[in-house]
């Protein structure tokens, strides 16, 4: 698998990204800067997380418009996998590659813990490495990952089988998420949003393994 | 010779904090009175902030040596060896008095400002720390002190991608008017490449990078030189806005230039801001320095020199470069849409002469004013040390009902009480190193990619150091050592925050002197000197004064990762194993305080002798497997720390079966805060007991880990885990519900 990471200024968690892919796909990332406006060859690009641009006016809004995101879209209308994760996702649904809109944690604040999730569907080169509605722990860090959407849209999501995660902890969706989404796809299913971090889950030293099937299953898929 | 500028006023010297005997000697430096700009330099320089003019004396006996000291105090951080070519550069600071004037944005420029002053070294920030000192939480003010606070830490750590790992939080009325706010930023750095702020090479250019400068925190360098007095709030000016976004791309920016070798000297522009970075840069090089403010970098139109030279504007940085390297350091932050000017040249002058709008605004000799800086030496009044607590004292300190329900109340104490409403607000899993995160003895952070970490603590008791000062800042040196012994780290180094208040009032220098005095005994004895740290004085309203906090943010190494202990016990069935010797010692602690609700006796002498050999036991014990979990003994003693093993072990109990040594009431075993002790756990107690007494260390199998879920301090008085859960995670969300 050849892996692209883009990296937006204020992006902070490309580092994370690459030992999560480096590991599944034996493979040096890519990095490319938000102002390019071509992409190398690659199987998968991934946006990390971070405050692209300071998160200034609505966190993924400006790097939404950056010039690396058209080629970005390019590739992903062409079927490339991409992978946004939490300033990722802000930046995929700011740039409508994925619909609704991430917005503050219900409680106001920023919130960094371990999150149990489960598995939405298998049905996907991300998640094809899971068991229908496993349950799985992964940490989240994020300020606005609360998920909104118009209930057609809600319903569309669920009634095509791309809710790709859910929150599953005690309390649901503490940061406010409709249907307790925390992570989508597109209709084409080789783009995905989501807002808690698999990449910080691939290292048993480090908060545990339960994100290596999602590395480990796109490794698999696009090799 | 005649000033550069209108001259000014006697009046305004001692309106700008300098006193006359002070100004007096501005004059004779001079050879004439100063113009406005030139007493704002001088004001600064001279603050008690950047010329640590009465602690000075005493900082000086603190031990800086060491086989792994690379840089001790004096750089804008301290560096220590930490083996395959890689260097751990570290620094605590205070941003006091502004939190108490604007919390969020107050914390947040603290923790911008540290990070700053670590990858001005030419080092990559791995984690944060931080200590908090806020007032009773009954104050009106402490609910959003602590809310804004948290915010403002949260806020630029998470953005700039840099791991909040670990802290300490505290209450206590003594911090009702003044809060503290310290900060500490771990990085690491290739040995041979530290960049330090000693100008060379008379007519390099002097270049500013980074943000533009406005009209925030002029004078706030003098600001937190003075006691409030009411005034808190009229004092907003004076505090700077921090932009995290613009830190994280200087901060990448710095890094990319510090792969060449186009920088000969940097400074941060921290306190005093161009004042502090230009005068340092110069009088450690021995050179002088021109500027020409009018190519500074202004967010506002019409700013004076004076403002120029003073403003505390965040996220800038001076630096001298090679002249060849302009072009390519001005196209790496050019790229990042962040300023690059040169705005002077060294010279060989030794003078600071400072030009704006054709003329010339300043005209100091850099020397003169850096070596006559005033010193004092104040007058100190030392307060007699309460007695120990007598026997019968401590035998009336008896809890009116079972130690189980003493130890839910100190559990559920705001002191004790989970702090996991604050941490959360804080990514500590940013950079995917974090082995440790909050909760535990220290934090742990990977480094390098060869099995190699760093730990890292801050630690200090204030109210041990209330009542004997000496006593207290030796505890405070001793306990940050032991928690990086409690996960198996070597102790390397250690940062210093000084928190006090007025200097000018004896009973304050006496706490100074005699903590200093403390810290200086446990450095020599532990071998674990001190590499930088920071003076916070003046922490006092209306003439009261914080307690004493002398806070130490220490750093230990892991050469070998994996093989390091948490507080988390393996296994029902495992022995739980008391180290170091038990006396009982209920003065000053927090049992008393809380439970008999009294404030009295000595706090527990630390015997280094036995902390240093009962550590090196310890932490070999750890590194050779024979402890499955371990745990340092401090606030609430034995049953406390007893009851945060179970509660970082699932579904777990554990059950204390060991008498009390003879004479020493149970609930002074349970509760006593004697030093230098540990609790660990171990699947083979017979192998840890006969090492221990090889060793002379003295050491009991005092209970065992159990798998029935419950707390058990002696035969019938119990405490379910869940129910201590409940308590120990209740109080902080509670408290701050709505906030």
């Amino acid at each position: 698998m050849r892996s692209i990471i883009v990296v937006f200024p204020g992006s902070n968690r490309e580092r994370d990204m690459a030992m999560a892919l480096r590991r599944a796909s034996g493979r040096e990332p890519v990095l490319v800067a938000h102002d390019e406006t071509a992409l190398p060859p690659a199987d998968l690009v991934a946006l990390p997380g971070g405050f692209a641009h300071g998160d200034y006016l609505r966190a993924g809004a400006m790097a939404a418009r950056s010039p690396v995101m058209r080629a970005v879209a390019e590739r992903a209308r062409a079927g490339a996998a991409v992978l946004g994760v939490c300033n990722g996702f802000q930046v995929l649904a700011e740039a409508g590659l994925l619909p609704g809109a991430l917005m503050r944690n219900a409680g106001l604040k920023f919130v960094c813990r371990d999150t149990a999730l489960a598995v939405g569907t298998t049905d996907s080169p991300f998640t094809a490495g899971y068991a229908p509605g496993q349950r799985i722990t992964v940490p989240c860090a994020h300020n606005d990952g609360n998920y909104q959407a118009d209930e057609a849209t809600l319903d569309r999501l669920e009634g095509e089988g791309l809710v790709a995660f859910r929150y599953a902890g005690p309390g649901g969706a503490t940061n406010g998420s409709a249907r307790a989404i925390a992570g989508i796809l597109n209709p084409g299913r080789n783009v995905l949003g989501l807002m808690p971090h698999p990449e910080n889950a691939t290292d048993e030293a480090v908060g545990g393994v339960d994100g290596r099937p999602l590395f480990d299953a796109l490794a698999a898929a696009l090799s | 010779m005649t000033a550069p500028e209108p001259a000014v006023a006697p009046e305004l010297a001692a309106e700008l904090g300098l006193s006359p005997e002070e100004y007096a000697r501005v004059l004779d430096i001079l050879g004439r009175a100063p113009s406005p700009t030139e007493l704002g330099v001088f004001s600064a320089m001279w603050s008690e902030h950047c010329s640590y003019k009465s602690s000075k004396k005493w900082l000086r006996l603190l031990p800086s040596d060491g086989p792994a000291v690379i840089e001790g105090p004096g750089e804008n951080a301290g560096v220590v060896d930490i083996g395959d070519g890689l260097a751990a550069v570290f620094k605590i600071e205070s941003h006091n008095h502004p939190s108490f004037i604007e919390p969020r944005e107050g914390a947040a420029t603290g923790v911008g400002g540290i990070l700053r002053d670590v990858f001005t070294m030419g080092a990559r920030p791995i984690a944060s720390l931080n200590a908090l000192r806020f007032g009773d939480p009954a104050h009106p003010r402490t609910r959003r002190l602590l809310s804004g606070v948290a915010e403002g830490i949260g806020g630029y750590g998470n953005c700039v991608g840099v791991p909040t790992v670990g802290g300490e939080t505290g209450f206590d009325r003594g911090y009702n008017g003044n809060i503290l706010v310290n900060a500490m930023t771990v990085g690491v750095a290739p040995a041979d490449r530290i960049f330090r702020s000693a100008a060379a090479g008379a007519g390099n250019p002097v270049v500013y990078v980074g943000a533009k400068t406005g009209r925030d925190g002029i004078h706030g360098a003098t600001m937190a030189s003075a006691g409030f007095s009411g005034d808190a709030e009229a004092k907003r000016p004076t505090v700077q806005v921090g932009d995290p976004f613009a830190g994280k791309l200087l901060l990448e920016a710095c890094l990319e230039l510090m792969e060449g070798d186009a920088i000969v000297a940097i400074q941060d522009m921290g306190a005093a801001g161009l004042t502090s970075s230009s005068v340092e840069m110069a009088g450690k090089g021995g050179l002088g320095m021109e500027l020409d403010l009018d190519a500074v970098p202004a967010r506002e139109s019409g700013m004076t020199a004076y403002e120029l030279m003073l403003s505390e504007s965040q996220e800038r940085m001076l630096m001298v470069l090679r002249p060849e390297a302009r072009e390519r350091a001005r196209a790496i932050f050019r790229r990042r849409d962040l300023d690059f000017a040169e705005i002077g040249r060294l010279t060989e002058t030794g003078r600071l002469v400072a030009r704006k709008d054709g003329a010339v605004r300043a005209d100091i000799p850099i020397d003169p004013m850096v070596a006559r800086s005033p010193e004092y030496d104040r007058p100190r009044a030392p307060a007699t040390p309460p007695a120990p607590l007598s026997p019968a004292e401590a035998a009336a300190a008896a809890p009116p009902g079972p130690l189980s329900d003493a130890l839910l109340h100190l559990m559920g104490s705001p002191d004790l009480a989970s702090r996991r409403w604050i941490w959360e607000q804080y990514d500590s899993l940013v950079r995917n190193d974090t082995l440790a995160g909050p909760g535990g003895d220290a934090a742990v952070v990977r480094v390098g990619g060869a099995g190699k970490a760093l730990a890292m603590t801050v630690d200090c008791t204030p109210r041990y150091c209330a009542a004997d000062p000496e006593a207290g800042g030796a505890q405070a040196v001793a306990e940050a050592w032991r928690n990086l012994t409690a996960v198996g780290a070597e102790p390397l180094a250690f940062t210093n925050n000084l928190n006090f208040g007025n200097p000018e009032r004896p009973r304050i220098v006496a706490q100074l002197a005699g903590c200093v005095a403390g810290m200086r005994r446990a450095a020599l004895a532990l071998a674990f000197p001190v590499v930088s740290g920071n003076v916070s004085l003046y922490n006092e309203t209306d003439g009261e004064a914080i307690p004493p906090t002398p806070v130490v943010g220490g750093v230990g190494l892991l050469r070998d990762s994996p093989r390091r202990a948490t507080i988390a016990p393996g296994a029902a069935g495992e022995a739980l194993v008391l180290v170091g010797a038990s006396r009982g010692w209920l003065g000053q602690s927090l049992y008393l305080r809380e439970i008999a609700g009294r404030e009295a006796g000595a706090p527990p002498p630390v015997d280094l002798a036995a902390e240093r050999a009962n550590g090196d036991f310890v932490r070999a014990a750890i590194r050779d497997g024979a402890v499955s979990a371990c745990h340092d003994l401090s606030d609430g003693g034995l049953a406390v720390a007893l009851a945060e093993m179970a509660l970082a072990a699932d579904g777990l109990g554990a059950a204390l079966s060991a008498a009390a040594p003879a004479g020493v009431p149970r609930h002074a075993f349970l509760f006593g805060e004697d030093q230098g002790r540990y609790l660990a756990a171990t699947a083979d107690p017979g192998a840890l007991l006969a090492r221990a007494a090889a060793a002379g260390v003295p050491a009991a199998a005092v209970g065992a880990v159990t798998g029935d879920g419950l707390l058990t301090l002696a035969p019938g008085d119990t405490a379910p885990v869940d129910v201590l859960r409940s308590r120990h995670e209740a109080w902080l969300p509670g408290y701050m519900r709505g906030a």
